[in-house]
């Protein structure tokens, strides 16, 4: 089939503009957690997404607003996180396999308590972008909207959370608030990702992109630009590559991007050794 | 602008249930070059950070330019150099000049360049932080904390990445800022005769204040004979050049 045939498609049109959006959303919030070191959040609320989405499964949402009603228990475990973290007694990755194991653990009951595992939860776990619904469209336009005005007007406090949070709190950086609204949209971000990528692969979309940039030594802002384009022209070429060959889009997107990394590590290492 | 710039009461705080500092109570006036001196875990670090709202006291009051540490806003005043950043990411895709004018409100070209000149790094402005070398990155940081010409300076071990000859760079550089500028001066440092030749006021600290007052009442102090010996003492002294007056 022809991809403008494709493309014609209103439920394929708002999959590739649903995709677009929350990719781009994931891999702007990627480049702060990668660099703070956070990069497993994404993995940790993925996990909690999992619990949240059988709970409300089980409660018996409308498939029509499961991302929504799934929402608040990750932003809760999101912050639960950041708290756990700042206790300093608990690691900030001991933290995050905490709050994820509790929301696997949820999870296997839920499922066990609904019956099993049905096929609206195995589609929450591998990803179906072509059923987002338009819900989830508005939704990953308010996420991405949220994200960006959140860099512009936080730049300079991002930034130098992201260098040093001790150095920001001592220049008047309130560091908490900066802290709490990343991990919401990261929390946010991810529970509508599960829809491109699933929640196995959710955290592909908050890791690759922003590693990928970082290879180039670009400045600040130039590197959360670059991770921004590797993820929008992985999540349309994905698409794209899955629609023709009848492959699982999720999957498709982060193979994509995965080898987005390779060339660019490979072309790296190439040109270290010309030098 | 008031007189004094930082006044502490019987600040305390614990890591845990660890006491690491106690009932510390000092004022700095503007134009003070203040050197904080104390054993390893005496506390130092932990007065500074509690000074600059990164730790929350236990108790005690802590005042700055005359406001309550909590109220006060206008962080441009003070530059700060930690003893060491928390994590240095070699990856940080940072430059230089961005490094440096983090500690700008608004972003000056011109105070940029003058803060890289005066440590000799103007030639790295676009180089990425991590890849520059750690007596380097140490000089961005010392960049960072004078670009916005700031009240109040506090350097906590400032000079343990630099070379000799950076070191007293560095170190003339301050004395010149306190003495022309009237740039109030903190300087934490293990470097006793470093503390003697710049300092002009001494806090000596083990968890509490033992020690306060100008280098004339030290050397003239037989408390301060006993904790540092009386060899010691008198290298701090005759650093200050107050030997003469003692004898």
């Amino acid at each position: 089939m022809l991809i403008t045939n494709i493309l014609s498609y209103e439920f394929v049109q708002r999959a590739l503009i649903t995709g677009v959006l929350i990719a781009a959303a994931c891999s702007i919030l990627g480049v702060f957690l990668v660099l703070r070191r956070l990069s497993l959040i994404g993995d940790g609320l993925a996990h909690v997404t999992f619990g949240s989405v059988a709970i409300v499964l089980l409660i018996g949402f409308s498939p029509l607003y499961v991302t929504l009603a799934a929402l608040p228990l990750v932003v809760v475990s999101s912050i639960a996180i950041l708290h756990l973290t700042r206790s300093r007694r608990i690691h900030g990755d001991a933290a995050i396999g905490i709050v994820s194991s509790i929301g696997i653990a949820l999870g296997v009951i839920m499922a066990s308590l609904s019956g099993g595992y049905n096929a609206d939860l195995l589609s929450y776990l591998f990803g179906n972008i072509l059923t987002a619904t338009q819900t989830e469209l508005i939704l990953s336009f308010i996420i991405f909207t949220a994200v960006i005005l959140f860099v512009v007007f936080f730049y300079r406090d991002l930034f130098t959370v992201t260098f040093d949070e001790e150095l920001a709190k001592s220049m008047g950086v309130k560091t908490n608030r900066v802290n709490v609204i990343l991990m919401i949209l990261t929390a946010a971000a991810v529970v509508s990702a599960m829809k491109i990528a699933g929640i196995m692969l959710v955290s592909a979309l908050l890791i690759l992109p922003p590693v990928a940039a970082l290879q180039f030594s670009l400045s600040f802002k130039s590197t959360i630009i670059a991770s921004f384009i590797f993820s929008v022209i992985s999540v349309i070429g994905g698409m794209l590559f899955s629609f023709t060959f009848n492959l699982p889009t999720g999957g498709t997107i982060v193979i994509f991007n995965a080898v987005f990394l390779v060339i660019v590590l490979f072309a790296k290492k190439m040109l270290r050794t010309q030098r | 602008m008031p007189s004094t710039i930082i006044s502490t009461q019987n600040l305390t705080y614990s890591y845990n249930s660890t006491r690491a500092i106690s009932d510390i109570s000092f004022k700095l006036e503007k134009g003070d070059y203040l050197g904080i001196v104390g054993p390893n875990g005496s506390g130092k670090s932990t007065l500074v950070k509690n000074i600059l709202g990164i730790l929350t006291p236990l108790s005690g009051s802590i005042y700055l330019f005359g406001q309550p540490q909590n109220e006060f806003r206008q962080w441009e005043k003070i530059g700060y150099l930690p003893q060491k950043l928390s994590a240095l990411n070699t990856h940080f895709p940072g430059s230089v000049s961005e490094i440096t004018a983090m500690g700008l409100k608004k972003r000056k070209a011109h105070e940029i360049k003058n803060a890289l000149d005066m440590m000799g790094i103007a030639h790295l402005a676009s180089r990425l932080i991590g890849e520059l070398s750690y007596g380097e990155q140490q000089r961005v940081m010392l960049a960072r904390a004078l670009v916005s010409q700031p009240d109040l300076l506090i350097f906590d071990e400032p000079t343990t990445a630099l070379d000799p000859e950076t070191r007293d760079i560095f170190y003339s550089l301050t004395e010149k800022l306190n003495r022309t500028n009237k740039t109030t001066i903190i300087l934490v440092t293990h470097d006793i005769g470093i503390i003697g030749k710049y300092a002009r006021r001494l806090l000596y600290m083990d968890k509490k204040v033992l020690f306060t007052g100008t280098f004339e009442e030290f050397c003239a102090s037989s408390e301060m004979t006993g904790f540092f010996g009386s060899g010691s003492q008198h290298i701090i002294c005759h650093q200050h050049n107050v030997l003469e007056t003692i004898n």
